[in-house]
C-alpha cells in the first residue's frame, strides 16, 4: 500500500527570490523597475537644474506670440502676426499635403516599376533593375537636393520669358517652370461651380454603386456587366452635362507674367516640388521591390489553375493574381507610406516649411524652447506613425488568412 | 513481288541529311531579340521607348562625362577651358578631395591615419564577412580593431584605448571563470570586472600620458566628410546590434515590465523620424545631463543614431524569434537548458541567421542617414557640399559633379553591402531545394 501525499509546503525563503524560477521574475522586474525610476529620476534632477541655472522654465505659453515670420507656402490664411501656434498647423498640413502627394506618386511609380520589373521584355527589366537599385542605394537627402537643384538653378528665371523671342516658353501657355517655383492654372468658382463639384462627386459615389451591383449581378445570376465604359460615362457625363447646362462656371486663371515675376494662377514652390518627386521616387523604388515580391509570391499554380479554368490573362490577373498579391504587398506598402511621412520632415534642408521647419525649425530658433518644441514635434510624428500602425493592424486582421 | 516495285521507285536515301540550321528567325540574335524585346506590338512599343529613354540619358550624360575638365583651381577657369562647350567641371574633385572625405579641419599631414583605418577596417571585417575563407585567429585582430581605429582616427594617448581593451578582456576572462556556475554571475562579474578597470585606467592615463603624443590628438568636431559617414555608420551598426538583440529578447519576455519597458522604446522610436533624434542630440539632451559635463556633438549624435537603429533592428530580430518554430523553443527547454542557454546556443543562432537580409537592410538604411547629420550642421559629405565648397567662391555653381560624387560614393558601399547579404544569404542556406 503506497500512499500518495502532497510534498510538505515550503516555507518561503529569501534565497528564492534568485534562485526559484517561480519568484525569480518579479525580482529582476523588480530590478528593472527600480533602474527605471532611478534613470528618469536623475535625468529629471538634472533638467530641473539646468533649468534652474539657466533661469528657464517649461511652459507652452511661447505658442500663443506672434511668430514673426512668414511662411511662403500656405494651405490656410498665415501672416508673421499669426501665433507660433499657427505656423505649427501651417506646418503641420504642410506634411500632410507632401506626404499625401508623395505617397500617391511613389504607389503609381512603383506598381509600374515593379510590374515592369517582371515583364518579359529584357531591356525594360534590366532598366527598372538599374532604376531600383540606383535609387535604393543613394540616401533620400542627396536625391532632394538634386531635384532641388534643378528646380533652382536650372529652371529659367521669370524674366527669360520676356521679350518677343525669349528664352523660355510656357507649356501649352499655361504651366510656367520657374526657378521660382512651377505655376499652374488655378481653378475659378463662380456662381453654380459647387454644384458641379457636387454632381462629380455623386457620379463617383454611382460608379462605386454601379460596380457594386454588377458584381453581386454576376455572383447572384451570372450575368456579366461591362464595367469599363459605363463606368467611365458615370463619371464624366452628368458633370459634362451640368457643366454646360450652368453656363461654364469653373473657368481657369491662367499664370501671367506680370513685372518680373509671374502673377495669378497657383504657385507651386520648388521646394515643394523637390521633396515631392525625390521621396516619390525614392520609395518608389522600394514599392516597386515589394510589389515584386507580392505578385512573385504567388504560385504558378495558380496561374496556371486560373488559365485552365478558361479565364482571360487580364481576369486571371484581377481575380487570382492580385488579391492574393495584395495580402503580401499591402503591410509593407503602408509602413512605405509610414517612411514618407517621417522622411518628409528632411523638408528642412531644403526649406519646405513643414512642420519641422516651423516649429522644429524657426519657432525653436526663435524663442529656445527646445524642449517644448521637440517634445511636440516627436508628439506629433508618433501620432500619425501610431494611427497608420492601428490602421494596418485592423487592416491585417481582416484580411488573415481564415483557417478553419 | 518485290521487283515490280523496285521499278516504281527512282530514288532511296541510304544516309540521313545532315541536319539543316533552324531558320534565321529563330536562332541566335535574332530569336533572343524576337523573345525577349519585340515579343508583341506593345512589347516592341516599349523596347523602342526605352532604347529612346537610354539614348536621351547617354546623349546628355556621356559629352558632358568624357569631356569634363579634371584640372583647374576654379570653375571660372574651368568654364574658359571648356569655352562654351559641354562638360563637366571635375577639377572641383582633383582640388577638394582632402574636403570631401576628410572634412576641412582634419590636419592634411595626418590623413594617412584615417586610410590606413578606413584600409585596416576590411582586414578586420573580412574573418567575420567570409568566416569560411580566413583563418581564425584573424579574429583576434577583429577584436583589437576597434581600439586600434580610435587611436589611429582621433589620435592622443594609447593609454586610452589600451585601457577600454583591458576593460573588455578583464570582463571576458571573469566571464569565463563564472559563466559555467551561473549566467548572472558571469554577465554581471563581466561588467564590475571591466567597470573596475576603466575606473583605475581613468585615473592611471592622464599620469602615463606623455605631452607629446605619438600620434596627434584631433578633437570630434574636426571630423568631417565622407569619414564622419563612415564612423557614424560602422560604430552605430556595431553598438546597436547587442541592444537590439537585448530588446527584441525583452519584447519577447513573459514579464510584463520588461516587455513595456522594450515595447514603448522601440515603439517610440519607430514612430518618430531621425531628424526629431538628432534635434534632441543637438538642443535637448544637454539639459537632461548633470550640470557642467560637456559633451562632444558627435558622441551625442552616436548615442541618438545608435538608439534609432537598435529600435529597428530589434524589430528585425523580433521577426526573426517569431520565425522559429515553436519546437525548437521546446527543445531547448526539453533538454534542461535553461534560459540563457537556450538562447545563447539554440535560438539565437537560428534567429539571427534568418535576420540577416533584414539587419543589413537596417545597416544600409542607417549608413544612409548617417547625412541627416548634415542637417544639425555637421559636416558629413552633403553638409561638407553644401556648405564649405558650394559656398565658396572658386566653386560655387558646381552642382553635378559634386552631388554625383555623393551619390557615387553611397551608391558604392550600399549596393556592395546588398549584394554581400544576398551572398550570405544563399550561403546560409542548409534547407535544400
Amino acid at each position: 500500500m503506497t500512499t500518495l501525499s502532497d510534498p510538505p509546503r515550503e516555507s518561503f525563503q529569501l534565497s528564492m527570490l534568485l534562485n526559484d524560477t517561480r519568484y525569480r521574475s518579479y525580482t529582476f522586474q523588480f530590478i528593472a523597475l527600480i533602474a527605471l525610476i532611478a534613470f528618469f529620476g536623475y535625468l529629471g534632477s538634472n533638467l530641473v537644474q539646468n533649468l534652474r541655472d539657466a533661469g528657464l522654465n517649461i511652459s507652452y505659453g511661447f505658442l500663443g506670440e506672434p511668430s514673426n515670420y512668414d511662411i511662403n507656402q500656405t494651405l490656410i490664411e498665415y501672416d508673421s502676426r499669426s501665433s507660433h501656434w499657427r505656423a505649427s498647423v501651417v506646418g503641420v498640413l504642410n506634411t500632410l499635403l507632401v506626404a499625401f502627394l508623395a505617397c500617391v506618386t511613389a504607389t503609381v511609380i512603383g506598381v509600374i516599376a515593379g510590374v515592369l520589373r517582371l515583364s518579359n521584355n529584357w531591356l525594360v527589366r534590366k532598366l527598372m533593375a538599374v532604376y531600383v537599385e540606383a535609387f535604393r542605394n543613394v540616401p533620400v537627402l542627396i536625391w532632394i537636393i538634386i531635384i532641388f537643384t534643378i528646380m533652382t538653378a536650372v529652371l529659367p528665371a521669370p524674366r527669360d520669358f520676356r521679350g518677343d523671342d525669349p528664352a523660355a516658353s510656357m507649356l501649352f501657355d499655361a504651366f510656367a517652370f520657374t526657378n521660382r517655383g512651377v505655376y499652374i492654372p488655378k481653378p475659378v468658382f463662380e456662381t453654380g461651380g459647387v454644384a458641379v463639384v457636387l454632381v462629380f462627386l455623386l457620379s463617383v459615389v454611382g460608379v462605386f454603386y454601379y460596380r457594386r451591383y454588377a458584381t453581386k449581378l454576376l455572383y447572384d445570376t451570372g450575368k456579366l456587366l461591362p464595367m469599363g465604359w459605363p463606368s467611365l460615362a458615370i463619371l464624366i457625363l452628368p458633370s459634362l452635362v451640368f457643366y454646360v447646362l450652368l453656363g461654364r462656371p469653373i473657368g481657369l486663371e491662367y499664370p501671367e507674367l506680370k513685372g518680373f515675376n509671374f502673377g495669378g494662377g497657383i504657385n507651386i514652390r520648388g521646394s515643394l516640388i523637390a521633396l515631392w518627386f525625390a521621396l516619390a521616387i525614392y520609395t518608389g523604388a522600394f514599392i516597386a521591390e515589394n510589389v515584386r515580391a507580392g505578385i512573385q509570391s504567388v504560385s504558378k499554380g495558380q496561374t496556371e489553375a486560373a488559365a485552365s479554368l478558361g479565364l482571360r490573362p487580364g481576369r486571371i490577373m484581377n481575380l487570382v493574381i492580385l488579391p492574393q498579391a495584395l495580402r503580401v504587398i499591402i503591410p509593407p506598402l503602408i509602413s512605405q507610406y509610414l517612411n514618407i511621412t517621417k522622411n518628409s520632415s528632411l523638408a528642412i534642408a531644403v526649406g519646405y516649411m513643414d512642420i519641422t521647419g516651423t516649429l522644429g525649425g524657426i519657432t525653436l530658433n526663435q524663442t529656445g524652447r527646445a524642449i517644448e518644441a521637440v517634445l511636440l514635434l516627436m508628439l506629433f510624428y508618433l501620432v500619425i506613425s501610431l494611427s497608420i500602425s492601428a490602421l494596418m493592424n485592423v487592416y491585417n486582421n481582416a484580411m488573415k488568412l481564415k483557417e478553419r | 513481288m518485290s521487283d515490280t516495285h523496285q521499278h516504281s521507285i527512282v530514288f532511296v536515301r541510304e544516309t540521313m541529311l545532315p541536319e539543316q540550321d533552324p531558320p534565321v528567325t529563330e536562332r541566335g540574335i535574332v530569336k533572343w531579340m524576337r523573345q525577349n524585346l519585340f515579343s508583341s506590338i506593345p512589347n516592341g512599343i516599349l523596347t523602342l521607348a526605352a532604347l529612346v529613354a537610354i539614348y536621351v540619358l547617354l546623349a546628355n550624360f556621356l559629352p558632358w562625362f568624357l569631356n569634363g575638365i579634371w584640372d583647374a583651381p576654379s570653375i571660372r577657369a574651368c568654364r574658359e577651358i571648356l569655352d562654351g562647350g559641354v562638360g563637366g567641371c571635375f577639377a572641383v574633385l582633383t582640388e577638394r578631395w582632402n574636403q570631401l572625405l576628410f572634412g576641412f579641419q582634419y590636419p592634411d599631414t595626418e590623413y594617412w591615419r584615417p586610410t590606413l583605418a578606413f584600409v585596416l577596417l576590411f582586414v578586420a571585417i573580412a574573418p567575420v564577412m567570409f568566416y569560411k575563407l580566413f583563418p581564425k585567429p584573424m579574429l583576434f585582430f577583429t577584436g583589437l580593431y576597434p581600439f586600434l581605429a580610435y587611436w589611429l582616427i582621433w589620435g592622443g594617448s594609447i593609454w586610452s584605448p589600451i585601457f577600454a581593451l583591458l576593460g573588455f578582456v578583464a570582463g571576458y576572462v571573469v566571464w569565463t571563470r563564472l559563466v559555467s556556475k551561473s549566467f548572472a554571475a558571469g554577465f554581471f562579474g563581466a561588467i564590475v570586472a571591466a567597470f573596475v578597470v576603466w575606473t583605475v585606467g581613468g585615473y592611471i592615463v592622464p599620469a602615463l600620458t606623455p605631452e607629446e603624443t605619438a600620434l596627434v590628438a584631433v578633437p570630434s568636431r574636426d571630423m568631417g566628410g565622407f569619414m564622419l559617414n563612415m564612423i557614424l555608420g560602422t560604430v552605430c551598426v556595431a553598438l546597436s546590434l547587442p541592444f537590439g538583440i537585448a530588446l527584441a529578447l525583452g519584447r519577447q519576455s513573459d514579464m510584463p515590465i520588461i516587455k513595456w519597458i522594450c515595447v514603448i522604446f522601440i515603439e517610440f522610436i519607430r514612430g518618430v523620424p531621425l531628424i526629431t533624434l538628432l534635434f534632441v542630440a543637438n538642443v535637448v539632451l544637454a539639459y537632461f545631463l548633470p550640470p557642467g559635463t560637456t559633451f562632444d556633438l558627435i558622441l551625442r549624435v552616436i548615442i541618438m543614431i545608435t538608439m534609432f537603429a537598435s529600435a529597428y533592428i530589434a524589430e528585425v530580430i523580433r521577426g526573426g524569434l517569431a520565425a522559429l518554430p515553436r519546437g525548437q523553443y521546446e527543445a531547448a527547454d526539453s533538454l534542461g537548458l535553461d534560459y540563457p542557454q537556450a538562447m545563447r546556443l539554440i535560438i539565437l543562432p537560428q534567429a539571427l541567421k534568418i535576420s540577416i537580409p533584414g539587419i543589413v537592410n537596417v545597416a544600409v538604411g542607417l549608413f544612409k542617414d548617417t547625412t541627416l547629420v548634415s542637417v544639425i550642421s555637421m559636416f558629413d559629405l552633403v553638409g561638407m557640399i553644401r556648405g564649405p565648397i558650394l559656398a565658396s567662391t572658386e566653386w560655387n555653381g558646381v552642382y553635378w559633379e559634386l552631388l554625383g560624387f555623393a551619390a557615387f560614393l553611397f551608391f558604392v558601399v550600399c549596393y556592395g553591402i546588398s549584394q554581400y547579404s544576398q551572398w550570405l544569404e544563399r550561403q546560409l542556406q542548409t534547407d535544400h531545394r
